[in-house]
């Protein structure tokens, strides 16, 4: 462990017994949320900062559950003493997402009404529902205000949803690799992946806990195709070429292919760690995202409740979040009279790039934090 | 006891002195657009002087890393793109300080101005000094305090005197509310008063649309 790691840190599940009243209608009449904090609240509880995870994160943002723990959190790189989001100053908390499959009430988890998994019963949420559920989360910990909500992808979507839903809540909106709603060719990908879950035989309805199967086939293709997107073309080709593993092919199929090799091995990977369920559900959040479809259609009406100060960061290199669609949040930003910086970073990766440590990055992050924390030192 | 040094504070002063020029011609509180706003020195003096609110526009990554810790408002764009992002007569002021000569197409960039800004003030150095023609006289493309580069890697492209810009300006209907003319040690001068297409190396113009375009 470097010195910018948090450590050991162990995650913390949180039981909330108001009702929780949803989109969709329907109420969660209890739910638990899985969370994870680092570095210390200060006495005017003014240096909080909560992490919105994407499609398949989790609460375990940074740090190591074990010691023996290949992998950090996801996103070691950025959270800790020193780092961008700097534990020395801020008080971070991250959690799973309701709905999601690592701890926290979803699809998997049991419903207290049958005693068994909620499967395919449990209500489908919307980006507003997460944010309600996180401001029950910041009652909790007597945090009048964030000093920051900071999110990439998915996460983005529920940070901008955070400035619009509770503009007095939120000091400071980071919203990374992310849209002010899904386009049609972004709502077709997330359609076929949950075709794929949806028709394997395994998936039984969505009640195929019951019958001791998981739909891996699905869940596979889904997360296969996912991770085609969330890469460039000049990536793909850097990293695997379009060589054959042989010397010459076999005329069949098989893996021939270094791309084909790593697409089945972070499909399989995800079947052993994520739940169908929780990935529809997942999908349908993002699709269902649309501030200004609340707004009359007008994003800068939307937009125009914010009291936060925004900092908006894209990928060159992103197609599934394009810098274009950051900058139609800029746009409305702007028009909306409030305080905003954008940065355009120079990458290769494609969306996966909001992960990674990129140096240019990471400096226009420290440097907006920083300000921040000063602020609320 | 001797006293401790004056801390150093940022004043009009201490400005860049062509930004110092065009700060005296901003009213406080104004909505201002700054076009190529580099590490942005003349917006966060304009922020905490003259309680101007708005953005910098910036497409070098080190300047906006810069701009954004000192907290400032900017949004990396390339202004080759147009303004297209803003707004007709989004902002009181859109200012351009040496910028001009070295985009794609200056004049399309000054329309751009005119139409999303009520006043636009722009700054470019101007290519009527006496150096520049003495070096051209002798054979040679100039190279001086204004034009640094050499001219095979100077991004200025599309350079221009005093008088080139003022037949432009008359060509295209823009109206010329001031004019400030600055010599070598960028300050005003009789020389550059009187002569200014000879004596002046930077020339900074204030501009407004011809005719209110929009109803008040």
């Amino acid at each position: 462990m470097d010195q910018g790691s948090v450590g050991l840190v162990t995650p913390q599940r949180l039981d909330f017994e108001q009702p929780l009243a949803l989109d969709c209608g329907r109420t969660l009449s209890r739910y638990a949320l899985m969370v994870e904090t680092y570095g210390t609240l200060n006495a005017h509880k003014s240096n909080a900062v909560l992490i919105c995870h994407a499609l398949s994160g989790d609460h375990h943002v940074a740090g190591y559950h074990d010691a023996q723990d290949k992998k950090p959190g996801w996103w070691d790189n950025c959270v800790g003493p020193g780092k961008p989001i700097d534990t020395n100053r801020f008080f971070v908390v991250a959690l799973n997402n309701l709905g999601g499959c690592k701890g926290s009430t979803g699809p998997s988890t049991l419903n207290p009404d049958t005693g068994h998994p909620w499967g395919p019963d449990f209500p489908l949420l919307t980006v507003g529902d997460w944010v309600r559920s996180q401001a029950a989360l910041a009652d909790r910990f007597g945090i009048a205000a964030w000093a920051a909500v900071i999110g990439g992808s998915l996460g983005g979507m529920q940070v901008q949803q955070w400035a619009i839903a509770y503009p007095e809540r939120v000091r400071h909106a980071v919203v990374i690799a992310s849209a002010p709603e899904l386009s049609a060719q972004n709502i077709a990908f997330n359609e076929i992946a949950r075709q794929a879950i949806l028709s394997d035989p395994d998936f039984h309805g969505g009640h195929f806990y019951a019958h001791g199967v998981v739909p891996s086939r699905g869940l596979k293709l889904a997360r296969m195709l996912g991770h085609i997107t969330y890469l460039s073309d000049a990536a793909m080709r850097a990293k695997f070429g379009a060589e054959l593993k042989a010397a010459t092919p076999s005329f069949n199929f098989d893996v021939e292919f270094e791309v084909e090799s790593y697409l089945r091995h972070q499909g399989q990977s995800f079947v052993d760690r994520f739940d169908a369920n929780t990935y529809l559900l997942m999908t349908k959040a993002l699709d269902y995202f649309d501030p200004a479809r609340d707004a009359g259609g007008d994003l800068v009406t939307a937009y125009s409740r914010a009291c936060a100060k925004f900092l908006v960061i894209a990928f060159s290199s992103d197609w599934r979040f394009s810098p274009a669609r950051s900058r139609e949040i800029v746009q409305a930003l702007v028009a909306a009279g409030k305080d905003v910086s954008y940065a355009e970073i120079e990458s290769e990766l494609g969306h996966d790039d909001f992960l990674m440590p990129i140096a240019q990055y990471h400096r226009v992050l420290k440097g907006y934090l920083d300000r921040v924390a000063g602020a609320v030192a | 006891m001797t006293p401790s040094p004056i801390p150093h504070l940022p004043s009009p002063l201490q400005l860049r002195p062509d930004l110092a020029l065009i700060s005296e011609w901003i009213e406080p509180g104004q909505r201002l657009l700054d076009l190529g706003c580099g590490d942005g020195e003349l917006l966060a003096h304009l922020a905490q002087h003259k309680q101007v609110r708005g953005y910098g526009l910036e497409i070098d990554p080190a300047n906006v890393a810069a701009c954004i810790a000192r907290g400032v408002n900017v949004i990396q764009a390339d202004l080759d793109e147009g303004l297209s992002d803003f707004g007709d007569a989004a902002f009181d002021v859109v200012v351009m300080t040496q910028a001009l000569q070295a985009l794609q197409r200056p004049d399309d960039a000054v329309e751009e101005m005119l139409r999303v800004g009520k006043t636009v003030i722009v700054t470019f150095p101007n290519f009527g000094h006496w150096r520049v023609r003495w070096a051209l006289l002798r054979g040679r493309m100039p190279v001086t305090p204004s034009l640094p580069e050499q001219w095979f890697d100077t991004p200025n492209i599309h350079l221009c005197t005093v008088k080139d810009f003022e037949a432009l300006c008359a060509a295209r209907h823009w109206k010329i509310t001031d004019r400030a003319l600055l010599n070598h040690a960028r300050e005003g001068g009789l020389l550059s008063r009187w002569f200014p297409n000879l004596f002046a190396q930077v020339a900074l113009f204030e501009l407004r649309p011809m005719k209110a375009r929009f109803a008040t």
